[in-house]
């Protein structure tokens, strides 16, 4: 009979009354664990997808929405910039800029956001390797993220019809154009690239054209389109396909010369980063043009800053659990070991020395911290896969409860530093029981 | 054996208890008489170890008791000296042979599971090895009180009012148990008690006086 032995029968025999302190202390650790899991998470997400953007460039609205729209795209967009507009910014040989992504939105797939962009969205920015196929090149192709063809169920050459809008309750379907096909599947990247739909920006064009107008007129419509843009940039296409390689993709080269058409933003990143003259080029944007820019990195700390104060509040609320079930765990160890004052007695009598019994209440102590902190864990590992499954179908985004953190160590020393403090006094009263006046009469 | 000397005890400055110098030699039965209040239960914990005396010497196998540190002493304490209290008391969590084997790990014996069995047969409780103690009757209570105090062999068992709570059977009973197995333990076996019944029993008695 060693006395862990002893002190696991002492708990598991009264262990009706050390069920609150237990319940308490879980709760306590759980909640902390819980918002460490969430908070490193959702940091991780925001900095892997942060992906080196010094600025969006967009249609004027709220710079978070456009942030959140076209970098994280969680939200709509808020609206749209003519090509004409954007052409300056994406111009190889600006002096501040180094690279300027056009992003076309408004479409989706079953959640899933089409996106009409260029290579160099997958290439230089989120590093996005292709698992099978080809990268898109002509209108209609798609290229998809690893989550989508996860969830979707979609392969090589599969085709499908784009609705309007991002949510899944639009059923505003495209379905009298033309379908979209799967031409390559990324590998997972962890980014949100994942979770999109690559294609041309063209090819959003071509849908919502059909879309805009009655079919007879459209069609008319349409064709004179093509027409005028045919004769207008004729000399100019006709260059561009001689001089470049097979590889270049023949939906990129028109794009800037559509100065009447509009895509949704552009994600820009500058030579340096340093340099003072970029911080007036997005002044000079917000004050000069009808486009907004907007810093990603001052965006994201401004609504981590709003988040971090919900987040610190439930911290607050967390420690004062875990202090609260720290007192209840002392008050249940105070009354048990009143209970069982002669038994304290009758161990010493039996040749337990003062430091036994004080080491067995300890032992009891720590016990209840071990158990609560396991069941802590548990509790806020699963609460956290069940809220990915939540976060998921609300943002697209994927969170997992089955990784544990370094962070998750400490949190169980502090656990038996809560479960060593809450022992401590009953455990000195424990070694000071007298034996004599205990067990004695008279 | 178990002898003392010049042993007085106070519990403040006006009563003073000074008991008369004892000398038990082991397999013997003594009986401590006395009026309540005369001090058995103080002078039986002075010899138990559980209780520093004012003055005097307790001499326990050869050892003074007292001069012992205190470690030392509740070491001394689990593998010497067998003690039954009046009332019973236990370890509620564990079961009867748990309770044995706890007074044989804290004596710094290891468990001997052959030796409880042996020692609750002896004393007609065997059955009852895996029962929680709190499920017993006084009298299986008192028996397994019995067989704690004799588990280590100790050399001497002190008792004490063990009969106060037994009507006549029970109390010839455990009296007979008491002296037949200390005697087959070969301890010195002393019972306090004012129970006028034990008077006949015993032919060795110690008288305290107010």
């Amino acid at each position: 009979m060693n006395m862990l032995a002893l002190s696991w029968k002492n708990l598991t025999n009264n262990a009706l009354s050390m069920l609150l302190s237990l319940i308490l202390f879980a709760l306590g650790v759980g909640l902390i664990s819980l918002l460490l899991l969430l908070n490193s998470q959702l940091d991780e997400k925001f900095d892997k997808n942060m992906a080196d953007i010094d600025l969006v460039i967009g249609a004027k609205g709220s710079p978070l929405q456009m942030i959140l729209c076209n970098m994280y795209h969680i939200d709509s967009p808020t609206g749209n910039i003519s090509i004409k507009a954007a052409r300056p910014f994406m111009n190889p040989k600006h002096p501040l800029i180094k690279s300027a992504i056009p992003l076309s939105l408004g479409d989706s797939y079953k959640g899933y956001r089409i996106v009409g962009t260029t290579h160099e969205l997958p290439d230089s920015l989120y590093n996005g390797k292709l698992a099978s196929g080809v990268l898109w090149k002509a209108d209609m192709d798609v290229n998809i993220g690893a989550a989508v063809a996860e969830d979707l169920n979609l392969k090589l050459g599969d085709t499908f019809f784009s609705s309007h809008g991002l949510n899944d309750d639009d059923i505003h379907v495209h379905d009298e154009g033309q379908s979209f096909k799967v031409v390559g599947i990324f590998e997972p990247g962890g980014t949100v690239l994942d979770q999109l739909i690559l294609t041309t920006p063209q090819s959003i064009w071509k849908v919502h054209d059909h879309e805009d107008a009655p079919p007879v007129p459209l069609g008319e419509e349409d064709g004179r389109h093509d027409h005028d843009h045919d004769h207008e940039g004729h000399d100019h296409d006709h260059d561009h396909e001689h001089d470049h390689s097979e590889d270049a993709t023949t939906a990129e080269l028109p794009l800037m010369e559509q100065v009447d058409k509009e895509i949704t933003s552009l994600l820009v990143r500058y030579r340096s980063k340093t340099n003072w003259r970029a911080l007036n080029l997005l002044r000079n944007i917000n004050e000069n043009t009808d486009m907004q820019g907007a810093s990603p990195a001052y965006e994201v700390a401004r609504l981590i800053n709003m988040m971090g104060a919900g987040e610190r509040l439930m911290r607050v609320i967390a420690l004062i659990i875990v202090f609260v079930s720290g007192i209840s765990i002392f008050i249940s160890l105070f009354k048990s070991l009143r209970e069982r004052k002669n038994e304290l007695a009758l161990m010493r009598v039996m040749g337990a020395s003062r430091g036994k019994l004080f080491g067995l209440v300890i032992l009891e102590g720590l016990l209840l911290a071990i158990i609560g902190y396991i069941i802590g864990i548990a509790l806020s590992h699963i609460g956290m896969e069940l809220l990915a499954g939540v976060m998921k179908d609300s943002y697209r985004y994927t969170f997992t409860g089955w990784t544990f953190m370094k962070e998750e160590i400490y949190l169980f020393f502090g656990a038996l530093a809560i479960g060593f403090i809450a022992a401590l006094i009953p455990a000195v009263q424990a070694a000071n029981t007298d034996i004599s006046e205990t067990l004695g009469r008279g | 054996m178990l002898a003392t000397k010049g042993l007085a005890y106070s519990y403040d400055s006006k009563t003073n208890l000074d008991f008369p110098d004892i000398t038990c030699q082991r397999g013997e039965s003594w009986l401590l008489l006395g009026q309540s209040g005369s001090g058995k239960t103080t002078l039986l914990h002075v010899l138990g170890g559980l209780r520093t005396p004012k003055k005097g010497n307790v001499l326990i196998a050869d050892t003074d008791l007292y001069q012992l540190s205190s470690s030392k002493m509740d070491q001394f304490r689990g593998k010497h000296i067998g003690i039954i209290f009046q009332d019973s008391h236990f370890v509620k969590a564990l079961s009867v042979e748990e309770n044995l084997g706890l007074a044989q790990t804290l004596a710094g014996h290891s468990v001997d599971k052959a030796r409880i069995k042996h020692l609750l047969d002896r004393l007609n409780i065997g059955h009852k090895l895996k029962s929680k103690t709190s499920q017993l009757s006084q009298g299986e209570q008192q028996r397994v009180a019995i067989a704690r105090a004799l588990i280590n062999r100790p050399t001497v068992i002190l008792a004490d009012e063990p009969t106060s709570a037994l009507d006549d059977v029970n109390c010839k009973e455990v009296v007979n148990l008491l002296e037949t197995q200390a005697r087959e333990e070969n301890a010195v076996l002393l019972i306090v008690t004012h129970d006028g019944r034990l008077k006949e029993l015993f032919s060795k008695k110690i008288y305290l006086n107010k």
